[in-house]
């Protein structure tokens, strides 16, 4: 017994169990749950049933056997290549974005920590900084995939995809800058830590979103587009070429396109809750002190998983509700209206924080 | 602009022919692409994302309607038009049973020229209804496609009460309907237009005043008046360049100049202009509906005059003239007198106007369709160039093409 848990306690083994436990239970079962969710969502919003006919004998789930049907569907569809691919890119593009995805989460902390156990794969000094690294790794996959399949529709949809996600990535930068303004570090635990301060006594917790207002809403819009989910979803543009990047691509490739996006989705919403909405911090919960240690821990999941459901709620609603931006629209809110609001954000930071501190 | 030797290389599999790094970029839309929504292929020209030429290409949807037709009897080309413009038959079922009246010299009943607006006017609606919530759902805001396809069904389901089918409705006949309205049916029709009204109210405070929506269509596929008269055009897109062409005034039919309704006009042409008109269209079509509704005349749904339509059994059993009837209208059909005509209606996507020429006989010698957005799809390469591609989108979904009555 003491054996196991001395192995358990080698950092590497552990930073490996924290990976599959928050990879495996937390970011891929929600980011599948997440597809049947937006489905159910929007049946709702347009006066549909939405999935109900996958079924074992009478058991349907409410279309929950639906996940299953998909995915052993793309397991045995037929993986297509069309002549003339780049062979290799055109094999590995559609994991860059998966993998962009999920290494999101290493820098997540989903709870306090407990004594030396933190609830997060890896604390790293340059912190959100990893972030901006690795969501421009995924930029790679809509490229490759759109230029490695031979298809003119793909490789209009790779070269928007690659052009609106590195414009967004500028401003998505200096829309954090504030954060790191206010909070003095890039480590996450050091900015959600930072959000557990109270403004006039006890009264408003230093949420992100209440000192950087303009900071969350940039932010946001940054990531939603980053992601290329609606309304900045020319890229794929299912109506006029059809569905961009990914076009050719067929089965498990394809749902890999398909899981990376919600995949993403979840990790947009984990960000926002941990950076601008107190992270796992639950307000004014300090005022009870003698609260159990388990308890809180447990309190400080829900609290965070509630929040990032909200957020993902929140995206699909988004989706359902607005039309698209055409692709030259999204550049030029990008450039002319985006950037210069996030500089001036970050001037206006600055001026404010010499001036109280 | 078919470059022979790219098309030569397709065929023959090769892919080395397509050259990527050229500047101008030839790409097929169509004729399978999920905004191309009759069958249609335009061959895009692209310098970037701007499009610099573009070849429509139609037929895809060909089925002789017109061929046919001379080789069937007068009625029997009723059951044929349903198949023209597929999202309004009833006003397809309306235009061509008004030429062969029009080629009788004779008028349907008041009862049934009253309904016959109504039914004209519910599939002026649905025609509209899709239009929209196909240009909404193309720019990505595919709930309104589906609200409007709901408040669409409310209208379908009126259809099928009064004719027993949602699209091939064959309904009409010469000098009268096939049917009278059903029991109860103005108090649903009621009940469907309040939902309807409803339905217009909740997507003009989603849609038309949605930012997004407005910068896809605003200034997109502008046309001006000149170029839309030379172009041809009719119906809610010349209204929408400015001009308050509408046959239901220019040229009254049916009972149409007893009612009151007021003629939307837009003013550059665009594609938000287009689709404010059509919305302005459904509301107007209410009002006439419920006009329509209101003056109901009591009183036959079908034609007196002998040789129109099959004479009552008691007549075809009792007496001669009955019976020599019966057997010349199923032995000969309707023989309508020696001449021509031609004979205009507003369909849902403008002048739908047909042409029939008669030597006495009981076949048709030449049954012509006007089809209203065939100098629609024409104008596509004159809207569409200087714009992106995206751009064919709304535009395209604002040319309401409908295969049936283009390809015929």
């Amino acid at each position: 017994m003491e054996i196991i848990l001395e192995i358990i306690m080698i950092p590497a083994v552990l930073a490996t169990i924290k990976i599959l436990v928050i990879i495996l239970m937390f970011a891929m079962p929600l980011g599948t749950v997440l597809t049947l969710m937006e489905r159910k969502w929007s049946a709702m919003i347009q006066d549909r049933v939405g999935p109900n006919r996958a079924n074992i004998g009478k058991f349907t789930g409410h279309g929950a056997l639906h996940l299953a049907a998909d995915g052993l569907k793309s397991i045995f569809k037929e993986d297509t290549m069309p002549k003339g691919a780049d062979g290799f890119l055109y094999l590995i593009a559609p994991f860059f974005g998966l993998i962009a995805g999920v290494a999101t989460f290493a820098i997540i902390p989903l709870a306090g920590p407990i004594g030396d156990f933190t609830f997060q794969v890896t604390d790293i000094e340059p912190g959100l900084l990893f972030i901006f690294a690795i969501t421009s790794l995924s930029v790679y996959g809509a490229v490759l995939a759109g230029s490695s399949s031979n298809s003119k529709f793909a490789l209009l949809g790779g070269t928007r995809a690659a052009a609106q996600m590195i414009s967004y990535e500028v401003f998505m930068g200096l829309a954090l800058m504030g954060i790191f303004m206010v909070y003095g570090t890039t480590r996450v635990s050091g900015i959600v830590d930072g959000q557990n301060e109270y403004w006039f006594g006890n009264l408003i917790p230093m949420w992100g979103v209440f000192t950087q207002p303009l900071g969350f809403l940039l932010f946001f819009t940054a990531l939603v587009a980053e992601t290329k989910r609606a309304p900045f979803d020319a890229p794929e543009g299912e109506s006029e070429i059809v569905a961009g990047y990914f076009l050719e691509y067929s089965g498990m490739r394809w749902s890999a396109f398909m899981l990376a996006e919600y995949v993403a989705l979840v990790g947009v919403a984990s960000l926002i809750t941990t950076l601008f909405f107190g992270g796992y911090h639950i307000p004014w919960l300090h005022l009870w002190e003698s609260a159990p240690q388990w308890l809180v821990t447990i309190m400080q999941v829900i609290k965070f998983s509630i929040f990032t459901l909200f957020f993902c709620w929140f995206q699909i609603q988004l989706r359902w509700t607005v039309p698209k931006f055409r692709f030259d629209q999204t550049m030029s809110l990008g450039w002319k209206k985006l950037l210069p609001l996030s500089l001036v954000n970050v001037i206006v930071t600055a001026f404010v924080i010499l001036a109280f501190a | 602009m078919t470059d022979m030797s790219a098309l030569q290389s397709r065929i023959e599999g090769d892919s080395s022919g397509e050259d990527f790094s050229a500047s101008i970029m030839s790409i097929e839309i169509g004729p399978a692409h999920p905004a191309m929504h009759g069958i249609v292929r335009f061959t895009t020209h692209l310098d970037g994302e701007l499009i610099v030429g573009m070849d429509p290409e139609i037929g895809y949807l060909h089925r002789g309607f017109e061929k046919e037709s001379e080789n069937s009897k007068w009625i029997q080309v009723i059951p044929y038009t349903d198949r023209l413009n597929y999202v309004s038959p009833l006003l397809n079922n309306i235009g061509y049973s008004m030429a062969v009246e029009k080629l009788y010299g004779i008028e349907a009943p008041r009862r049934a020229e009253f309904t016959r607006v109504i039914m004209g006017e519910i599939s002026r609606i649905t025609d509209h209804l899709t239009c929209l919530g196909a240009v909404a759902m193309e720019i990505g805001a595919f709930t309104f496609f589906l609200w409007f396809i709901k408040a669409r069904e409310y209208l379908w389901e009126l259809v099928e009460e009064m004719t027993g089918a949602r699209l091939t409705t064959n309904w009409t006949r010469f000098g009268g309907n096939a049917s009278d309205l059903p029991d109860g049916f103005l108090n649903d029709l009621a009940d469907r237009l309040v939902k309807l009204k409803e339905i217009m109210r909740e997507c003009d405070k989603l849609l038309t005043r949605n930012k997004i929506f407005i910068d896809r269509v605003k200034d997109v596929g502008s046309f001006s008046k000149e170029d839309a008269l030379s172009f041809g055009f009719t119906g809610p897109l010349l209204r929408a360049s400015g001009i308050p062409y509408d046959v239901r005034r220019a040229d009254p039919y049916s009972v149409y100049d007893e009612l009151d309704f007021e003629i939307p006009v837009g003013s550059v042409g665009d594609c938000f202009d287009r689709f404010l008109v059509r919305m302005e269209e459904i509301r107007q079509s209410i009002l006439i509906i419920e006009q329509a509704a209101d003056k109901m005349p009591e009183g036959p749904y079908m034609t007196d005059e002998r040789m129109m339509h099959y004479p009552d059994k008691k007549d075809v059993y009792g007496n001669i003239e009955g019976l020599i009837d019966h057997f010349k209208l199923v032995m000969e059909g309707h023989q309508p007198p020696a001449g021509e005509v031609y004979m205009p209606i507003e369909g849902g996507n403008g002048e739908m106007g047909f042409y029939l020429v008669s030597d006495g006989s009981g076949d048709p010698v030449r049954v012509r369709m006007r089809p209203p957005c065939f100098n629609l799809v024409a104008a596509m390469p004159a809207m569409t160039i200087g714009h992106y591609v995206a751009d064919i989108v709304p535009i395209f979904g604002s040319v309401n093409m409908i295969g049936g009555e283009l390809d015929r």
